[in-house]
Formats: C-alpha cells, structure tokens, sequence
C-alpha cells in the first residue's frame, strides 16, 4: 500500500531498494499465476483420463444390441442391459415425479408466501443438511419405510430413495430461482390487482422457469449415477421388469455387479454401460448449462 | 432543457376544466407506520376527480408512502400499520368489505422504474383482463388498441405487439406501463416518480400523455422534478419529514406559497 501513498511521487526515482522490491514483487506475483494455470490443468488430469478410460474400455461392445437385450448370466458371452437403462430411467422419472413438486411447490411456499417465518428457516436449513447426507443413507431410509412395509424390492422403492436424494437441490436451486425473479414484476402484478396465486403462476414462475429446469436436470444428473440407494431397495434383476413392483435393474447397480466378477466379457460389459451412464449424466448436464439458461 | 421549463400554460388552462367532485379521494387523520417508525403524521387532504395531484417534497418526506397506500400496495410489507381514513368516493378504502383485488383494479399505477413483464408487448396490456378472467379475443383486442392508444403507443408499436416489451426503449417501456395500468378502465392512475429513468424527450411525452389522461382518470403524481409539477399538475401537495405542508393549486405553490418551508424548497434552498 505505500506505494501507492507516499512513495509513488518518487517512483522513478532510481531508488535500489525500492527496485528490488518491485523486482520481487513481479516475480512473486508471475510465480502465483503459474502456479493457479498448473493446479488448474491438473484438475483436468483426473476427468479427462476418466473419460478416455471409459472411451477405450467401453466403445468395444457398444452396439445396438447393447439397448435390446438383457445381461448374459455368468460366464456367458453377448448380451446386453436394456433393461438396466429403462430400469434408471424409470426410477430417475420416479424419483423425479416426487421430488420436483414437493421441492418446487416447497421453494413457492418458502420463498413467496413467508420468506421469514420459522417454517421457512426450517425447511431451508434441513434442505441444506440434506444436501450433505450421504446418499448411502437415502437408500437406508427408503429401505426402511418401503421396502420393510411391503417385504420386497422395487423400482418405486428405488425412486423414494431417489427423491430423498433429489429433492434438497431441486428445493435449494428453486428457490435460488424464484429470489431472482425481479421484485419489480411481483409489484406491477399485485399492482394491476393480480392475487399471489395469479402472481406467481403468471410472472413469477414463468420467468423462473429456465433456473428450476436447470437445477432438475443437476438432481436428474447425480441421481442417475448413484449405486448405493438403489442397492437397498431395487436391488437387480436379470429380466425385463413387468412391473413397479419387482426388484428392478440399474445401469449403476450393474456396473457394481459386473465390475466384482471374474468373467471378461462382464467386466468388459461393466464399461460400457459406465460410457452409457457417463454419456447419460453429461447430457443432462449440457441440457442443465445451455438449454435453459436464461435469455435475458 | 429551457423549452421543457417554459411549457406551463397548462395549468391555467385547467383551471376551467373543473368537472367532477373535489373529495374524490379524501384523506382524514391519516398516519403510517414502518413498524414502530412513524412516517406519515395527521395527513388530511381532499384530491379532487379528474385533475392531477402532484405530491412533492425531499426524498423520505412520506409522499410515495402515502400514494401507495391509496392502492394498499404497503400492505406487500411486514410489519406496516396506519390509523386514520382514505376514502374514495365516500367509501373507506380500508373497509372489511372492500377487496384489495378490487380497489387495485379501481386504482392503477405506475412505478417509478418501468417495469413490463417479460412477454409480448399485447400480453402485457391484457395482463389485467386475462387476471380477471377475460379470455374473449375481440374483448383483448379492442382493448390492446384502445390501450396503447390511450398511451400514445400504438403507432410506434402497433406491428410488433408480440414481440418482447423487453425490446422497446425506456420511454416506450414507461408508455406500455401506462398502458398496462388504463386497460382495465380504473377511476385513478397513481403514478410514482414515473419519469424519473427517462430522458427528457420521453419525459415530454408521458407529461403531454398524463394531460390528456386526466380528461378520463384522477391522476396522483409523485414527482422530484418541480417543473414537472408545474407542468402537468392542476394541485400541488408539498410533504415534509411526513406532514403535509401545503397544498393548494399548482399556480399558488408556485407563484405565492403560504408556508416559509414551501417557498424555501421551491425555491431550492434545501431538499
């Protein structure tokens, strides 16, 4: 700071103090960008060879048939895990149908009807700490109240687990959304006599509308990738699923399968569903970033 | 900025256009409250049909607390109450019978920053019809056209009703406001500060459109702008630290105030 005070009058004063310190100064300062640049490019090592990894391994058995047919039993050769990709997207849908209303309708609540009340203050801190719970536990809970109550697996127990896991960031992001819908339209709306309910379901929400799709799609991405909830309460099958309530497959859960067996072709079937699923999370992600982003 | 000063025949002009009772809106005994802080004291006023009132005075004198709480729009804030009476036509505003709904139908307004909803230009004009439930086409469009006329918009606008009101400029933005707030055919228009975000050619234009608005509504403006005042007002009130201080016609505020204070602000020695 006291160059820019006293000093800086005499700043090209060939003072041999003051020019070594400048000098260190600019070497300290190019020695801290570079360091950023490196730790930045590193952070590029682990997801890029994550992605070349799973390209190598996993393009091999990628063919349609892939999508069509159902996992080879032990041992055998071809095959493939259609079933496992509708299994995720079933219970991703599932736990979507579940959370995305009670997480948006909650943000409304919260966020327009009494941003300031203790009901308010509670949901937004649980929601917070449900964000941290692992997700280990969701499946945990989702096995305790549906799949004891019923006595047996399920995709709809699987999407419960699911939702757990979803709805603290559809909540959060949502209402993120919503503080962000300018106060000026909520005013001219109650203004030309438009009820909250009007409000919101005309100005409000429209205009938030691209911010919550973003932060569903998030919750789509890291749900559709989660093994541990799914392992307690859909568990696996090797079969189409006939119905909801059956023990249901998942491209996470046969990864975990396949990956523990010491059959090749399993192993090698266990990649490439990982590039399907790492091929599924990243378009929901890029869906997330570009599509609904906001135009204004 | 010297043509703007000098345009004030206007309120002479109106003084002869007296139609309407002169307690359209009656303020008695009025005080408000930003929880325990007292904004307005023992307002009372009579603001008569079909002229424009302008409320001036320094920032934080109370007179956009006290327009807005002719359309109840304070109570969107936690903790406000009041004691005292407004009265429009003889009917207590605050009345248990009276919804809030309806009486911002009743009374529109206009806001200091331009704020259109981000849709078409025609969505933003039927914004109140389609809230009360009119879905007949012929209904909106009849109404869209009467709008923006009654704005001074339609030319300027009339082939791009849907496109975004987000493209038009400020002052158009402000005009389409104007538009949005007369749609619905309310008795009063209040308006704060709403030409405080335009330059002066749009300023120009809301000032000769809200002369000729008053032909139809009762106009409430709040306004910084004393030539403003001057310009499009028939009645000026004068607020200071939440009291009314004077309030008569425009002419006499601004000719021959009866309060020291009133010419001191006028004057610009303090605000």
């Amino acid at each position: 700071m006291d160059t820019i005070g006293t000093h800086s009058l005499d700043f090209f004063k060939t003072d041999k103090h003051e020019a070594s310190r400048a000098l260190s100064r600019s070497l300290k300062n190019r020695f801290l960008t570079l360091l950023c640049i490196a730790l930045s490019l590193a952070t590029l090592v682990p997801l890029v060879s994550i992605v070349i990894l799973v390209l190598k391994n996993g393009l091999p058995l990628l063919s349609r048939h892939i999508f069509t047919e159902l996992p080879p039993a032990a041992g055998m050769a071809g095959g493939g895990f259609g079933n496992a990709i509708i299994g995720t997207l079933v219970m991703v849908g599932i736990g979507l149908a579940i959370a995305a209303p009670v997480g948006i309708l909650s943000a409304i609540y919260i966020n327009e009807y009494a941003p300031i009340s203790r009901l308010a203050k509670t949901v937004r801190l649980v929601a917070k700490l449900l964000t941290g719970i692992p997700s280990i536990i969701c499946g945990v809970f989702a096995f305790a109240i549906v799949v004891m109550r019923t006595g047996y697996f399920s995709a709809y127990a699987g999407g419960v687990a699911l939702a757990v896991l979803m709805l603290p960031t559809i909540l959060l992001t949502a209402e993120q959304a919503l503080t962000g819908v300018q106060s000026a339209y909520r005013e001219a709306s109650y203004g030309l006599g438009a009820t909250r309910f009007q409000t919101i379901i005309r100005v409000v929400l429209p205009d938030a509308l691209p911010a919550i799709m973003t932060g569903i799609m998030l919750a789509v991405a890291r749900a559709a990738g989660e093994t541990a909830p799914l392992i307690f309460t859909a568990l696996f099958s090797q079969y189409w699923a006939n119905s909801l309530s059956e023990p249901t497959a998942s491209l996470s859960v046969l990864i975990y399968n396949f990956s523990t067996v010491p059959f090749p072709h399993q192993i090698q079937m266990a990649w490439t569903a990982s590039l399907v699923l790492v091929a599924f999370v990243t378009a929901a992600n890029i869906i997330a970033q570009t599509a609904f982003s906001r135009k204004h | 900025m010297p043509t703007l000063v000098e345009n004030t025949g206007q309120s002479k002009v109106s003084a002869i256009h007296e139609l309407g009772r002169a307690d359209f809106i009656s303020v008695r005994d009025f005080n408000f409250f930003y929880g325990k802080k007292q904004s307005l004291f023992d307002i009372n006023m009579d603001i008569p049909e079909k002229q424009v009132t302008a409320f001036i005075g320094p920032s934080g004198c109370g007179k956009s607390t006290l327009l807005r709480n002719f359309n109840r729009m304070n109570e969107l804030i936690e903790g406000v109450h009041h004691s005292g009476e407004i009265q429009l036509v003889g009917k207590s505003i605050f009345d248990r019978n009276v919804e809030v709904i309806a009486l911002r139908r009743t009374i529109g307004m206009v806001f200091q920053k331009s704020n259109p909803f981000p849709k078409s230009i025609y969505e933003n004009v039927v914004y109140a019809l389609r809230i009360s439930g009119q879905t007949k086409k012929s209904l909106l469009d009849d109404c869209v056209e009467r709008s923006l006329r009654g704005a001074a918009l339609w030319d300027e606008v009339k082939d791009r009703l849907h496109e975004s009101a987000l493209g038009l400029s400020g002052g158009q933005m402000q005009r389409l406001c104007i538009a949005r707030a007369i749609a619905n055919r309310p008795k009063v228009l209040l308006m704060d500060e709403p030409c405080s975000a335009l330059d002066p050619i749009a300023t120009v234009k809301v000032e000769e459109l809200i002369r000729e608005l008053k032909q139809e509504f009762t106009i409430i403006i709040v306004t910084h702008n004393m030539q403003q005042a001057t310009r499009c007002s028939d009645r000026t009130a004068f607020f200071y630290l939440g009291k009314l201080v004077e309030y008569d016609n425009t002419h006499k505020i601004f000719s021959n105030p009866s309060e020291k204070k009133t010419e001191d602000y006028i004057t610009g020695r303090f605000g």
